[in-house]
């Protein structure tokens, strides 16, 4: 019996381990909108994601910025190093970072899927809800 | 006509399989020796007939036959042989009949070395791997046919991927699927066992070498794909914990508790219900890790509703499979019974506290590959899980499993005394501590985490050496266990020294630039435009030396596919046996110079060098003489329940 109770207490520490990690390192993803309501925490890692706004992309050495929109609202994001294959303006893009107090997003990876027509899931999702505010902001 | 008679091989196949799934089940059943002698005959015929459909959808890559839409949409006229042939395999559908086609191999594997097995048992595993194929054979003709034409046919077609473009991607799915589709033989072993109600340790020796050579290839599929992510997306990582990955990475995690489970069972008659479920699981995450990958599901969980008749179909089928095989165990495992008593210091318990571990790394994985899936199709918003969780989770996870692995092979069965295995492990202790407090220091930097990984190694390596040493005439199998071992060891000096010591730096160079990286300086020399067959590039000559001394010259590429308009990073990689050299080149700037990201990654081929060797202890231990042995009586008796 012995083994069986440290096998269920191993069980029972593992599975706090794994629950507790996962707590810790889930990533939220908001819209440019939402965080423009200030709805994204501060000082935690998350993802954005929208359309690159055509002839925002500024590079300095090393140092790109550029825009990122979900139509209804806009957000700058800074980001060091080469950006993937199929990021270009125009297109949909997901990036995970920290917001800075400047309000500008410092991206830590940017994540563009590889296929010229895909369109990540959570910048259309992004896309649709900055559609539809702007629809409601419009209606009255 | 080529792809029509395709289409009627796989109709055929469709016919053969619902004769081998009732057939021989049904024969089993009430001993219909007629019924049972189907099994083979169609098992092997089904084989052929996929194999057939199979060579017809390459002839139509091969001449370029853009009236079938699948050709059109993933080959083109400019793309060279070898990839056209790997085309075949490059989208949902064809994957679907390369899938099948490793049924087919495996099936017949089974009909001809089954022959030292009682016919019951043949038919019965013959016929559950039909239910299988079944499903699939209908999946494939009503949701995702590879030969339907589209008229009129296309010009031109749209183009592989030019990701798949690749040597490693030739070969690193037919691996993968070897190892995935091995485990519908273990699977169909686990239901044939509940189908009869008989589990003894006979039945854990006929499972084992399959289980063993599918682990095998699923090993070296994973490597492959690694390797692959590795030198062709041009960023130098090897492991992203991304969804897909974690999908081939979860059946290798119960896929291995499933080969420790069936040792037990083999030797001791111990953890029967066990070993079962872990074989029912070990194929269901398999078919997970298919369907996830290639329907769409994992890009986009609205792939659903895109096409609803394949999620559907894809949920009926898990469901009958997965769902019916568990049915079964719940109803059956009472007959098959526990197995044998153990003292909680023995060879049972350590490899008990083993499975236990990489149940739960494996269930680690699964929670955090599908809860972000799950939260997205409930609509309660999106998140995601990166890597910190993962690695977060899996050290802890992994450490004691590592350490396990140095005391299990010299623990007794049954029962063992601590101040036994003291003695007999007091060196290899002292050598691995001593080396994780000093090894570290000969790379300059001293960090704990480090150190302990490498004691591990050590500590792993040590403790096979003394095992060897206390059985110099082991079987194979015991050889091939010693040799996978050290195959892990490897693998995580590999992990360790790369994620410690790898450095990397992203900079604008002209040419003429330097940088110095690790000790190494690299040179721009020029960026010259190449042409490829289908392809377009800039690559830059980059000049490598240490310390005055000419080392290597690279040549990182920046391509452009035309037909897809797709830019390509192709980084230049100098491998090593202590570091590879790896230079990406970024985007050009408006007055000539580039953005270069080079790095240094100390150890990094030990990663997958690590995986070869155990995927060469699996090729041992599953070559063993006794698995091949026809048994004059039937030595299970003795231990059945």
């Amino acid at each position: 019996m012995a083994w069986i109770a440290l096998g269920v207490v191993a069980l029972g520490v593992a599975t706090t381990l794994v629950l507790m990690a996962f707590n810790q390192n889930l990533v939220f993803f908001f819209t440019p909108s939402q965080v423009a309501a200030n709805q994204a925490p501060v000082g935690r890692t998350f993802r954005i994601g929208g359309m690159v706004v055509p002839g925002s992309v500024k590079r300095e050495g090393v140092e790109v910025r550029f825009v990122v929109t979900d139509t209804a609202k806009s957000m700058p994001v800074v980001f060091r190093g080469q950006l993937p294959d199929l990021f270009r303006e125009g297109k949909g893009v997901v990036a995970q970072g920290q917001l800075g107090a400047d309000g500008v997003f410092a991206a830590r990876e940017v994540l563009a899927k590889h296929d010229e027509n895909y369109m990540p899931p959570e910048a259309a999702h992004a896309l649709e809800q900055g559609a539809k505010a702007q629809k409601t902001i419009k209606a009255p | 006509m080529i792809p029509e008679l395709g289409q009627i091989a796989l109709a055929l196949a469709l016919a053969v399989a619902i004769i081998q799934a009732v057939l021989p089940l049904a024969g089993a059943a009430n001993g219909n020796r007629a019924w049972i002698a189907v099994a083979r005959p169609a098992a092997q015929t089904q084989a052929l007939l996929v194999a057939f459909a199979f060579g017809c959808l390459t002839y139509a890559f091969v001449n370029n036959d853009f009236s079938v839409a699948y050709v059109a949409d993933h080959s083109n006229s400019a793309l060279p042989l070898h990839y056209r042939v790997s085309g075949v395999w490059g989208g949902h559908e064809g994957s679907l009949l390369l899938w099948t086609l490793m049924l087919g191999v495996w099936m017949t594997a089974v009909s001809w070395f089954s022959g030292h097995l009682p016919e019951e048992m043949t038919a019965r595993v013959l016929g559950v791997m039909g239910i299988v194929s079944l499903g699939f054979l209908a999946f494939m003709l009503f949701t995702s046919n590879p030969f339907d034409r589209q008229f009129p046919p296309a010009i031109d077609g749209r183009d592989l991927n030019p990701l798949l473009q690749d040597p490693g991607m030739v070969i690193h799915p037919p691996m993968l699927y070897m190892g995935y589709v091995g485990f519908s033989v273990a699977f169909a072993f686990a239901v044939a066992a509940l189908l009869s109600g008989k589990l003894d340790a006979a039945w854990a020796r006929w499972s084992r070498p399959w289980t063993t050579v599918a682990w095998m290839f699923l090993t070296l599929g994973i490597a492959l794909g690694s390797g692959w992510a590795y030198y062709e997306l041009g960023w130098g990582g090897w492991w992203f914990w991304d969804p897909v990955e974690n999908a081939s990475f979860m059946p290798w995690l119960i896929g291995t508790a499933l080969i420790h489970s069936l040792a037990v069972t083999e030797k001791r008659g111990g953890f029967r219900s066990w070993t079962v479920l872990l074989a029912i699981i070990a194929f269901g995450l398999s078919l997970l890790g298919t369907f996830l990958v290639r329907s769409g599901v994992l890009t986009s969980v609205h792939a659903f509703a895109v096409d609803p008749k394949r999620g559907i179909f894809i949920l009926g089928l898990f469901t009958v499979l997965i769902g019916g095989a568990l049915a079964l165990y719940a109803w059956r495992t009472s007959r098959i019974g526990l197995g044998g008593e153990f003292a909680p210091v023995s060879r049972e318990s350590f490899l008990l506290a083993n499975n236990v571990l990489l149940v739960a790394a494996a269930g680690a994985v699964f929670l955090g590959t599908l809860y972000p899936l799950l939260i997205d199709a409930l609509g309660a918003g999106k998140i995601s899980v990166g890597p910190p969780y993962f690695e977060s989770v899996f050290v802890p996870l992994m450490a004691p499993a590592l350490f396990l692995m140095g005391v299990g092979p010299l623990a007794r069965w049954k029962h063992t005394t601590i101040p036994e295995l003291a003695v007999l492990l007091r060196w290899a202790l002292a050598v691995s501590l001593a080396v994780g407090l000093l090894l570290p220091l000969a790379f300059g930097q001293w960090h704990a985490l480090t150190g302990f990984a490498l004691a591990l190694a050590v500590w792993i390596v040590a403790t096979a050496l003394i095992s060897l040493k206390k059985r110099p005439r082991g079987s194979r199998a015991h050889l091939g266990m010693v040799t996978a071992h050290i195959g892990v060891a490897v693998f995580v000096v590999g992990v360790t020294l790369v994620k410690t010591y790898e450095s990397d730096k992203d900079l604008k160079m002209k040419p003429g630039d330097t940088v110095s990286l690790a000790g190494y300086l690299f040179r721009l020399d020029q960026v010259t435009n190449v042409k490829g067959p289908n392809y377009v590039a800039a690559r830059a000559k980059v000049l490598v030396t240490r310390n005055g001394e000419a080392i290597t010259v690279m040549y990182p590429e920046k391509r452009l596919y035309v037909v897809q308009n797709m830019p390509m990073t192709e980084a230049a990689i100098d491998p090593g046996p202590t570091r590879d050299l790896y230079v990406s080149l970024g985007d050009p700037f408006d007055d000539g110079s580039w953005l270069v990201k080079v790095q240094h990654k100390p150890f990094i081929d030990w990663i997958w060098v690590g995986c070869l060797i155990m995927a060469l202890g699996g090729l041992l231990a599953a070559s063993d003489r006794r698995y091949r042995v026809v048994l004059p009586r039937r030595r299970g008796a003795e231990v059945t329940a």
